[in-house]
């Protein structure tokens, strides 16, 4: 009922090749983002924005890239926290090496470097699949991380080692660096995570996406009906690593401020793959949920004890919200073991028969 | 259906309580005091001693005194897990509450670059008590955060002056090997610069050796140490990383009197595990063990005897739990500076960041709160926030912590000029300009 496409006809090619083709889905897709233009910025308090939805958009760019590359080409990987953290170092070079540079240029520039190191560490991937292939990304991460620790030339040989995002303008508003406000970095983030949600999006329904889904199913057979696997699977992890590029520059400069290599060790790289694998595998809209569920879940769980006005120890507390959140992901992976966006897809499923289902 | 009963039951209680909650506090004469303590994770035994002697500490003035001057304190604990992300997310959660945060003590190097950047902005104090950015400790470029009794480099500093009184002067160290074992984060490195210089100053033969994040794994980091066979060791280590290498010290037959930690380094937690093995490791600290004080007497007579602690009794007096009493006095004085001159009723961030610029904590005004002998008098003024504290070298029997040497002066003439540029290069990074501290008041 709700869902019902009866009387919207296609009469162009186009609109029957449309991102959304139907009108329902246009219009939430719509009001969403309106939304979250608008009326986000004006209703949500710094905490909203700096603790919750700022670190949410970041994560989600990064599981939109690992996605990509896990859930559309089929390549399992575990060095997201090292491409991130290629981004992150990439872009605190570029801005220091050239101030005056568009702090968004920068981000690019970062992914850019990103994809390059990604594609070199998906060299191996030709060879090795699977568990195997991850251990290889895995290596990765260590390695990544190991040398961002150890050659001073990254941090600009600061004592500490840490890299700090300097203060940058664009258009005259302040957007990095401790001056800039939480809605001007929300907006930031939120515009370069929907400007490559659309790229994704369009990425995995042409022939890129399509080569990358024959390599996922199998990749013998794709190889039979003329899918190169060199390019395919290489340019898969150049796409992902800059996407996570671009969110571990983010991370830096929209979300922390300041960072040590610790801020993208394995933790993040696991965090990373669970809301690929709790969203959906090889879905663009479940990158999203899968990053709403692994970063907000905790907090709603950190403060939903004194929401309800029980005061209780805060060891205590951070030990039921940690069994809480392990058995929230088992029972949702147990309901549906295929992500949070094939639960939309069902839900949409019933809406549209709603309310006479058969 | 019922299950449905059940939930639309808990939704209306949420929805009765959440506006319930709220309304509690942000009344009567009431200042909130936020506390981001990590009591689960890799380094709760580190975390835990400190943020128990904190609550303890502020607690037993609540209920001795009725809070300071007639304004309670409001404590609230926020769990980091020593996280940088978790760290982030406390701040922003309690620093608007209840009226608004005065002021931060993050126990974290991670956290505190963090929030610097932050504190000038949000115009909240950050005391980062003997850890956090160094070069921060110029309050002309960072009039927000506070370091004193002192720093990593002044500590750094110390103990090399502390190994010259043990070879027989500073000229002595001359072809002397140390090596300064670090956890390889921005807190671990702090020191390494200092160190750096003074090697150079004094002819001694310095190594750098890192250990990776959590440090469980050292098996290389003490071969090294045993290939190099250095006269002294120092460490810069924190949580599971400590215990590890004075093990490892212990199994390679290192001489444990010429192994010293820094006072991030030399707890119960981190010579216990390694049992006989860690009679006679040092370390430094700038105040002493144990409980023979007034205060640790009217923390149990008022929180413990009454059951509003949080930890158990027997950790009472213990390093990193007289750690965070130290923290919580130093705070609670700064109010009672404020106070003074702004009357006793809950102040405001500019307030206190007055008090903690004009903090001049006496031998007398020690002796007044209980901790006579406890620690040293701390002066602070608009240009130094670390006070250049001397520190004291701790030995560990088997049993307990003893002090054994004299207090140590810092050598401020090598670490104040490091200092100071330190602090443009960093305050610049931000884009702060100095203040002119002649026009303070």
């Amino acid at each position: 009922m709700i869902y019902r496409e009866a009387g919207q006809f296609k009469s162009t090619y186009a609109s029957d090749q449309a991102v959304f083709p139907i009108l329902q889905d246009r219009v939430i897709a719509g009001l969403v983002l309106v939304a979250a233009v608008i009326a986000v910025p004006l209703v949500a308090n710094e905490y909203w924005l700096q603790a919750v939805l700022i670190p949410f958009l970041i994560y989600a760019l990064a599981a939109l890239g690992l996605n990509l590359l896990t859930g559309y080409a089929g390549q399992v990987s575990l060095g997201t926290g090292g491409f991130m953290a290629v981004g992150a170092y990439a872009a605190f070079k570029i801005t220091s090496a050239f101030p005056g540079l568009n702090i968004v240029v920068a981000f690019l520039l970062a992914g850019l470097a990103a994809a390059l190191v990604g594609v070199l560490f998906g060299i191996p991937s030709l060879r090795i699949k699977g568990f195997y292939l991850a251990v290889a990304t895995l290596a990765a991460q260590f390695f990544l991380i190991w040398l961002f620790n150890k050659v001073a030339w990254f941090t600009n040989y600061a004592s500490s080692g840490t890299i700090t995002a300097p203060p940058r303008r664009m258009l005259g508003i302040m957007v990095t660096g401790p001056e800039a406000t939480a809605p001007v970095r929300y907006l930031v983030a939120l515009g370069l995570v929907a400007l490559f949600a659309v790229i994704a999006k369009n990425l995995v329904r042409g022939r890129v996406g399509r080569s990358w889904m024959a390599i996922r199913d199998r990749d013998i057979a794709a190889e039979i009906i003329g899918v190169r696997p060199l390019r395919t699977k290489l340019l898969a992890f150049a796409i992902s690593s800059f996407f996570c590029g671009v969110a571990g520059a983010e991370y830096v400069f929209l979300y922390l401020g300041s960072a040590e290599t610790l801020a993208f060790d394995i933790n993040v790289s696991f965090l990373v793959l669970f809301m690929v694998i709790i969203g959906g595998l090889g879905s663009v809209l479940g990158s999203f949920l899968g990053a709403a569920f692994i970063v907000m879940v905790p907090i709603l769980l950190t403060n939903a004890p004194h929401l309800l006005g029980l005061a209780m120890p805060v060891a205590l507390q951070k030990q039921i919200e940690l069994m809480v959140f392990g058995g929230l992901i088992v029972a949702f992976l147990i309901v549906e073991p295929h992500g949070l966006a094939r639960l939309w897809q069902v839900a949409k499923d019933k809406l549209r028969l709603w309310p006479f289902p058969y | 259906m019922t299950l449905r009963r059940v939930m639309i039951a808990l939704l209306v209680a949420a929805v009765v309580a959440v506006p319930l909650a709220g309304t509690v506090s942000a009344q009567a004469k009431e200042m909130f005091v936020p506390s981001l303590v990590y009591r689960t994770g890799p380094y709760a035994p580190s975390g835990t001693p400190f943020a128990n002697g904190m609550w303890d500490y502020l607690t037993m003035l609540n209920e001795r005194d009725g809070g300071i001057n007639g304004v309670k304190l409001v404590v609230e604990e926020c769990e980091t897990q020593y996280d940088t992300k978790q760290g982030v997310e406390c701040y922003e959660r309690l620093k608007g509450k209840s009226g608004g945060a005065v002021a931060f003590n993050p126990l974290s190097t991670g956290i505190t670059y963090q929030l610097i950047p932050k504190a000038g902005v949000d115009k909240i104090v950050v005391h980062s008590m003997g850890y956090g950015m160094t070069a921060a400790s110029d309050g002309r470029w960072f009039p927000w955060v506070f370091t004193f009794p002192t720093t990593y480099w002044s500590q750094a500093s110390s103990v090399v002056r502390y190994i010259g009184q043990q070879e027989g002067g500073l000229e002595k160290l001359k072809g002397k090997k140390i090596v300064h074992i670090y956890h390889n984060s921005p807190y671990g490195k702090e020191a390494n610069p200092t160190l750096e210089e003074l090697a150079q100053k004094y002819g001694f033969e310095l190594t750098l050796l890192a250990v990776d994040h959590p440090g469980q794994e050292q098996k290389a980091t003490w071969l090294q140490v045993r290939r190099l066979n250095p006269q002294w060791v120092y460490m810069s280590g924190w949580g599971v990383m400590n215990q590890v290498a004075v093990k490892e010290a212990a199994a390679i037959n290192f001489p444990m009197d010429h192994f010293i930690g820094n006072w991030w380094s030399a707890s119960e937690a981190d010579v216990i595990p390694a049992g006989d093995g860690a009679k006679g490791y040092k370390g430094a600290t700038f105040h002493a063990p144990g409980t023979a004080f007034k205060v640790h007497a009217d923390i149990v007579k008022f929180v413990y005897d009454k059951g509003k602690n949080i930890g158990p009794k027997d950790k009472i007096g213990e390093a990193l739990y007289n750690r965070g009493v130290v923290n919580a006095m130093y705070m609670t004085e700064v109010f009672r500076t404020a106070m003074a001159k702004f009357g006793n009723k809950p102040l405001t961030t500019e307030q206190v960041r007055w008090g903690y610029e004009h903090l001049n904590l006496t031998e007398a005004r020690l002796d007044q709160v209980g901790l006579k002998g406890f620690t040293h008098a701390v002066k602070v003024t608009c240009e130094d926030h670390e006070g250049s504290g001397p520190v004291l070298i701790q030995q560990w029997d088997g049993k307990k912590w003893n002090v054994v040497s004299e207090w140590i002066p810092p050598m401020k003439e090598v670490v104040r000029p490091k200092l100071e540029a330190a602090a443009i290069e960093e305050g610049k990074k931000l884009g702060y300009t100095a203040r002119d501290c002649s026009k303070e008041n």
